[in-house]
């Protein structure tokens, strides 16, 4: 990534370069498979019942809504903190909190049993506390458990978009208001909260949406009770071999994505106010006051129980073996042991699909890798093009996020359908996967760069420009140190949505080349001990390969642009 | 400099797309992802016939069936393998297949073949059977259940402690899950199904979305440790409890119940997609899939038995797996014709 040039884009030419690539993508492998798939299944005759489509539309409003406002509530006190002050094991806890967000549900789905299923680790502790055997915790398959795993994947996205944004801030903005007699309170309510308002409205559009297509965890942690849009598209194609029904739900679930992005693309349309951007690290320091100990505490306590604690029970579960005692249903005994890693490594019935966890990890970085070439150069083209052009973002802007909000089954089979002839098929076309990849992180990186390239106050540039400064030089010295941080939040995302994706690279990946998550998911459905244990292993082997290369990302990224 | 862009995409587009092709013929075979088989039998049948397989996963068995069809006119596989009985029907109205009947069907027993009209070739069984935790019934002093009507009765509720003792998977999203459904229609009729399933729902039953949630969540004599000593598997689940166990096992922690239509048989065929380019080549691997190798291979790969009744199982079979002697049988034109309908029922009786 560090290769990418945006040296002397823009600023000279009409821009037609910088937005036709991310278009063409977008052409064709969005509209076209998806134009496809639609024509097929609205050429089908099979029984509509219109009435199967309001309990899951509201379901899956109503969700999405109180998902977003929770996670929102959770996600800027931990913005605050990560953005303006410094403590011990920050860069740890940032890494650790990113970590979900990458997860496919499969991991999610076990680590949430290991913490808080029926014999999960606090169940197993209250009833030895309690001395019974029934667990006092119901967690698993009911709504509780859909709100708290959407708290959990996407409070990474408000930490990181409006942690960013608010790092950007002049600490000044804020002192000046104390100055002026304003408690930390209202200066917060008064003078911060306006200014974050894009930020804000930004990530929780992304929540929303997040939510809205919701999939996996409604399937595996919320239960048969519920369904959303994109379960219910599931069961009518998948399962039901119903693609008519299917289409009319796709489409539902694309005018409520276009819905929501004009509404939000019109709420933000205000000019930002150009704020003088810092340097890293100012305005950030120690905890001062007790006060300010205690929040960063709590938040600290809170994000660790929330997003560590169920990783750390998966990998717990994955050394341990349980064993219930003869007779005694409720007992369970625990022992460590090192087999599930063991096993792994052999190929115990010469399977011809047997893939050794280092080829699946090797699989999955090269996705994530390519994925986070073409996303981050397409979208941060769109974004240069957006500051450039304002008309060209009000038409493409609700377009390029048509990929995150479309169904992901219904996309799938497009592919299915619209690249089944050379040069691109599904299945032997190993650029498929990244590039699917890509459309879902494009609008990510577009957004997270997006206000940071708007809020460079034109001024700045003329001046550099007056001093003599080149625009490639005007690009490197005095736009990207300010982009940067933004532009490496989005690279970071698209990087890790592409590890965890799990859907479309069951889809279209070719078997001999599974990613981590799809050998996982191998495991996890044959019976024994031993497939579990390795499910376990090979997911908390996934953790900690996501672990290392955000913080490797952030770091290297970080001592790169310390020295310019 | 934003040309470099543009040259870049290309590159990495163009590259790729014209991955090396070797020039040995090939064979292309799309199946589930459940499919397994051994390394040596597929170079077995690459070396005799001088042919590179290649194996097109795709998704679960709704999944795959959706793929071929949609992609008939321009076939992506030379062989469909993997569409079971309860989505047969379907897949032969779609007419995707070209008709094949192999020489080697005389060693498959004739209920397998009945209704298959030459298209599709049978090649492997298993049973859909509730297992259950052996020893939760041995130390409750609990009798095993035996046939469906036994399930209503308030032993095999909810326990002691108010856990229903049953979970089964929703027919919506489970195969093993419509199977099920399947066998409770077998048993009852159309017309009194629904009624089994308000007396289960009144009984207690739990009922989850997929198998791996069923067995590892909630099913107690598995790994995971759940709450419910029945869950609605496969009668061969018991023998992979001792062949994947994590410390040695003499005997499986679980077994089946194998009563009258307690269990549903899914019968997995492969058929020859319409339009293939090695007509002969897959005819040829549809034999080879139904000799003796491959049939000898798949019941420790994929834990499904062989239909070729010259094929002898592996001892962890003969000795921990069951087969039902009276699985639950429905015409597949009746199921092809009914199971949306019958699924929609079912949610609206279980799940309101």
């Amino acid at each position: 990534m560090n290769r990418i040039d945006l040296r002397g884009i823009g600023f000279k030419d009409s821009g037609i370069a910088l937005w036709l690539f991310p278009l063409l993508l977008l052409l064709v492998f969005f509209f076209f498979p998806m134009g496809s798939i639609m024509a097929v299944m609205f050429s089908r005759t099979d029984i509509i019942d219109l009435g199967q489509i309001w309990h899951p539309l509201g379901f899956t409003v109503g969700q999405a809504v109180l998902s977003t406002i929770l996670t929102l509530v959770a996600g800027l006190p931990a913005a605050f903190v990560f953005s303006r002050f410094n403590f011990p094991a920050k860069g740890f806890m940032r890494t650790l909190t990113m970590l979900p967000f990458i997860l496919p549900t499969v991991v999610t789905a076990a680590g949430f049993n290991a913490l808080l299923g029926p014999r999960g680790w606090i169940n197993l502790a209250l009833m030895d506390l309690l001395e019974t055997s029934i667990p006092p915790v119901t967690f698993l398959n009911t709504f509780t458990a859909i709100l708290v795993a959407h708290i959990f994947y996407n409070i990474a996205i408000v930490i990181r978009v409006v942690g960013s944004a608010w790092a950007q801030l002049d600490p000044r903005l804020e002192e000046s208001a104390q100055v002026l007699g304003a408690s930390p309170l209202r200066g917060l309510r008064e003078v911060i909260l306006p200014l974050l308002k894009r930020p804000i409205l930004v990530s929780a559009l992304l929540v929303f949406l997040f939510d809205f297509t919701s999939f996996g965890v409604v399937l595996m942690l919320g239960g048969p009770g519920f369904a959303t849009l994109e379960v219910s598209i599931y069961t009518q194609a998948l399962s039901l071999l119903n693609l008519r029904m299917a289409g009319i739900l796709t489409l539902l679930q694309l005018t409520c994505t276009i819905g929501i992005t004009i509404f939000y693309t019109k709420v933000s349309s205000n000019q930002t106010v150009p704020l003088f951007p810092r340097l890293q690290g100012e305005g950030t320091h120690l905890p001062r006051t007790w006060v300010q100990k205690v929040i960063v505490l709590i938040v600290m306590l809170f994000l660790f129980l929330l997003q560590v604690l169920p990783l750390c029970a998966l990998a717990a579960r994955s050394i341990s073996r349980l064993e219930a005692d003869r007779g005694e249903r409720g007992e369970v005994k625990t022992g460590l042991t090192l087999d599930f890693y063991q096993e792994l490594f052999i190929n115990r019935q010469q399977s011809y699909f047997y893939v050794p966890p280092v080829r699946a990890m090797i699989n999955s970085l090269f996705y994530a890798g390519v994925t986070m070439v073409i996303s981050t150069a397409a979208g941060t083209m769109l974004a240069y093009a957006f500051v450039k052009k304002p008309w060209i973002k009000r038409w493409l802007d609700p377009l390029i996020m048509l990929p995150f909000g479309a169904s992901a089954v219904t996309l799938g089979l497009g592919f299915i359908v619209a690249f089944n002839r050379p040069p691109i098929e599904a299945g032997s076309f190993p650029m498929l996967v990244p590039i699917a990849h890509s459309l879902i992180a494009m609008p990510f990186v577009m957004r997270t760069v997006h206000p940071a390239i708007s809020s460079i106050p034109e001024s700045l540039r003329q001046s550099a420009a007056v001093l003599g400064a080149s625009p490639r030089q005007v690009w490197r010295h005095v736009e990207m140190p300010i982009i940067r941080r933004a532009f490496i939040a989005s690279a970071v995302f698209a990087f890790t949505i592409s590890l965890g994706e799990f859907g479309a690279t069951s889809f279209i990946a070719s078997p001999k080349n599974p990613t981590l998550p799809v050998a996982i998911y191998r495991y996890l459905s044959q019976p024994g001990a031993m497939n579990y244990g390795q499910a376990m292993a090979m997911a908390t082997i996934l953790i900690v390969i996501c672990g290392i290369s955000v913080w490797l990302l952030e770091k290297l990224q970080g001592e790169k642009y310390a020295g310019t | 400099m934003k040309k470099r862009f543009l040259f870049l995409a290309l590159v990495l587009l163009s590259l790729v797309s014209c991955s090396p092709q070797s020039s040995q013929s090939t064979l292309t075979v799309m199946t589930h992802d459940s499919f397994a088989v051994s390394e040596d039998v597929v170079k077995a049948f690459e070396t005799q016939n001088k042919v590179s397989l290649v194996f097109l996963k795709s998704g679960d068995t709704g999944t795959m069936l959706n793929r071929a069809v949609l992609t008939k006119d321009s076939p992506q596989a030379d062989v469909l393998y993997g569409v079971d009985n309860t989505f047969l029907s379907r897949a032969i109205e779609e007419y995707i297949f070209e008709p094949y009947t192999s020489p080697l069907l005389v060693n498959v027993s004739e209920d397998f073949k009945e209704n298959l009209a030459g298209k599709v070739t049978p090649i492997n069984f298993g049973d859909v059977c509730i297992n259950y935790d052996r020893q939760f019934f041995s130390s409750h002093n609990l009798a095993i259940p035996q046939t469906l009507d036994d399930l209503l009765k308030s032993e095999y509720g909810t326990s002691e402690s108010g856990a229903p003792l049953l979970v089964v998977e929703n027919p919506a999203t489970s195969s093993p899950g419509l199977a099920f459904l399947l066998a409770t229609i077998a048993e009852y009729g159309e017309e009194g199904y629904l009624e089994f399933w308000r007396g289960l729902k009144n009984n207690g039953v739990v009922v989850v979305n997929d198998w791996d949630t069923a067995y590892y969540t909630n099913f107690s004599a598995s790994s995971g440790k759940g709450l419910q000593p029945m869950v609605v598997s496969y009668a061969t689940s018991p023998a992979a409890e001792v062949i994947y166990a994590s410390s040695p096992l003499t005997e499986p922690p679980t077994a089946s119940i194998l009563g009258v239509n307690t269990c549903f048989r899914q019968v997995e065929y492969a058929g020859i997609l319409k339009g293939t380019k090695n007509l002969s080549m897959a005819q040829r691997f549809i034999d080879f899939m139904l000799d003796v190798q491959f049939q000898e291979d798949l019941p420790l790969q994929m834990f499904m038995y062989p239909v070729n009744q010259n094929a002898s199982l592996p001892s962890e079979f003969e000795k921990y797996a069951q087969a039902a002697d009276n699985p639950a049988v429905l015409d597949p034109a009746l199921i092809s014709e009914k199971r949306d309908q019958w699924i929609n029922d079912w949610t609206e009786v279980m799940l309101p």
